[in-house]
């Protein structure tokens, strides 16, 4: 696991932006965590570092939007989604195969749905009001591969490896 | 405006929304005179399919979509006899639109009547025409649910101005997070609407987020603030967060919406979206144009949510305009307020 610390949305933003400039096609990003903890504002950095330039808003009750960047970018939020059968009902197969990045928000809850190689991603509320604690998991063969280039790009917000094995803060349980 | 041979007076429009949570069916005469409408989430159709239907799935709109189109047809005693279907095309989940489109393309067809693709975000701005069809241009449209937050200018029939939206959360998903986040249940508007009324509405105050540009909106920083006030001070009265919550994003609804108002002369304010059914901003608008010497166009709670009336009113208009949709202009997801199908 990688964990990175932030302090404020803007920061939230930067780290995002960084992690773009690793962006392939193809790539599957989980984002976990509990309301108000920086999901949509981290697609927001993660898109404009891909060249979007159209305004990126939560896609909470559309479910999806899709942006064109140097790589297509597909922004879901699975929220409102009672049930994992509902997520095969969106397409996110033929969303994957376009060779777009996939951004999913709350796809921790819709994990059989999705296929085996991912990045997640989950945000914990800090101590202070703006404090982010990210926890970074590569899923698959395809991030395994990936975990030396992740970390050099988090360089600025990576937390001591003395503190990794603190519990989290928070579980960013299931909304439903 | 002369009215085209193909939307004169009498003209009757068959509306199909499935763009969204709703499968919706309306037949309306000349834009304005709503013969019926059918919503699927206010019909109890779920005894005949059994069991729970699931709402975002395109499927529940394929096997809602027959019977809601039968009993608008039947409300409206006409068989067959409609002069137009119109359908959203867009904004919407591809799966969703697909749906409806398919469907009104088809009946179109078989009817040989005209099909017309809406957009739903004008077929929201329409709303306004029917209950108020002569209602003067230019008006400031303040369109809020729980997927969009837009304020326009619409200067005539089809030709709007973007005048601003929101650069994080919808004022309808703010409204139904906190909600959820209180424990206050789905959909979280009409809850918080209710339980406010017990609170008071100046108890927290809650930041007012003025973005750069002049009129965007801003809601998700309001969001967390609730949930870092909650988090620290748990012995908060419910009502006074909901209250002073629902406080904090009328008063910048309407601020907002005035100024714009006043900037481009509009002769009135509409409300449209979910979100204008809310009680508080109803109230607050009211208010404003009252005492700034606007119109208000506040339509009935049931023709600012999700519904077809207003694709069929918008529908009407664009024939009127444009004449009818090629047969091969499919779905657009990613449709906006000033592209036309």
């Amino acid at each position: 696991m990688i964990v990175a610390a932030t302090r404020s949305v803007g920061e939230t933003r930067a780290l995002a932006a960084a992690l773009a400039e690793l962006a392939r096609p193809g790539d599957l990003v989980v984002l976990a965590g509990d309301l108000g903890a920086g999901k949509t504002a981290f697609v927001q950095g993660y898109g404009a570092e891909l060249g979007v330039t159209e305004r990126i808003t939560s896609p909470t009750f559309t479910i999806l939007s899709s942006y064109q960047g140097r790589l297509p970018l597909h922004h879901l939020d699975v929220y409102r989604l009672d049930q994992v059968e509902e997520a095969y009902d969106l397409g996110l197969a033929e969303l994957l195969d376009e060779g777009g990045v996939t951004l999913i928000e709350w796809g921790d809850t819709i994990l059989p749905a999705l296929p085996t190689d991912y990045l997640e991603i989950r945000f914990l509320l800090g101590d202070h009001d703006d404090d982010r604690r990210l926890e970074l998991v590569g899923v698959g063969a395809r991030w395994a591969a990936r975990t030396r280039a992740l970390r050099t790009a988090l360089r600025p917000w990576l937390v001591d490896d003395a503190q990794v094995g603190e519990a989290p803060t928070a579980d960013g349980g299931a909304p439903c | 405006m002369n009215p085209s041979p193909l939307a004169g007076p009498g003209t009757k429009v068959l509306g199909i929304e499935t763009s969204c949570d709703e499968t919706a069916a309306a037949v309306v005469v000349d834009a304005h005179h709503v013969v019926s409408s059918v919503v699927s989430s206010q019909v109890d159709l779920h005894a005949r399919f059994g069991g729970v239907v699931p709402e975002i799935a395109s499927r529940a709109h394929v096997e809602l979509l027959a019977p809601v189109v039968a009993q608008a047809m039947i409300e409206a005693g006409v068989d067959g006899d409609v002069d137009a279907v119109a359908a959203t095309v867009g904004p919407g989940l591809i799966g969703s639109l697909l749906v409806g489109v398919s469907a009104a393309k088809t009946l179109a067809l078989v009817w040989g009547v005209p099909f017309v693709g809406v957009n739903h975000l004008e077929a929201h701005l329409y709303a306004s025409f029917l209950e108020e069809p002569d209602l003067p241009l230019p008006v400031v449209v303040l369109l809020v649910s729980g997927g969009h937050t837009l304020l326009v200018l619409m200067e005539a029939h089809g030709r709007y101005r973007l005048l601003g939206g929101t650069i994080d959360d919808a004022a309808g998903e703010a409204f139904d997070k906190v909600a959820r986040f209180l424990g206050l249940g789905y959909p979280g508007g009409p809850a918080i609407d209710r339980v406010a009324t017990q609170g008071d509405p100046a108890a927290i105050a809650f930041p007012r987020a003025i973005p750069d540009e002049a009129y965007d909106f801003s809601f998700s920083g309001l969001k967390t603030a609730v949930i870092n006030h909650v988090r620290k001070h748990p012995e908060v009265v419910t009502a006074d967060v909901a209250a002073s919550f629902q406080e904090a994003v009328v008063d910048v609804l309407v601020t907002k919406t005035l100024a714009a108002a006043q900037q481009h002369g509009a002769s009135g304010i509409c409300l449209a979206g979910g979100v204008a059914a809310n009680s508080r901003l109803r109230e607050r608008v009211l208010d404003t144009c009252v005492q700034h010497g606007l119109h208000p166009f506040l339509p009935s709670p049931s023709m600012c949510t999700d519904n077809a009336a207003m694709v069929a009113a918008a529908g009407w208009w664009r024939l009127q305009s444009d004449g009818p949709t090629p047969l091969d202009v499919g779905a657009s997801p990613n449709l906006t307020l000033t592209f036309h199908p």
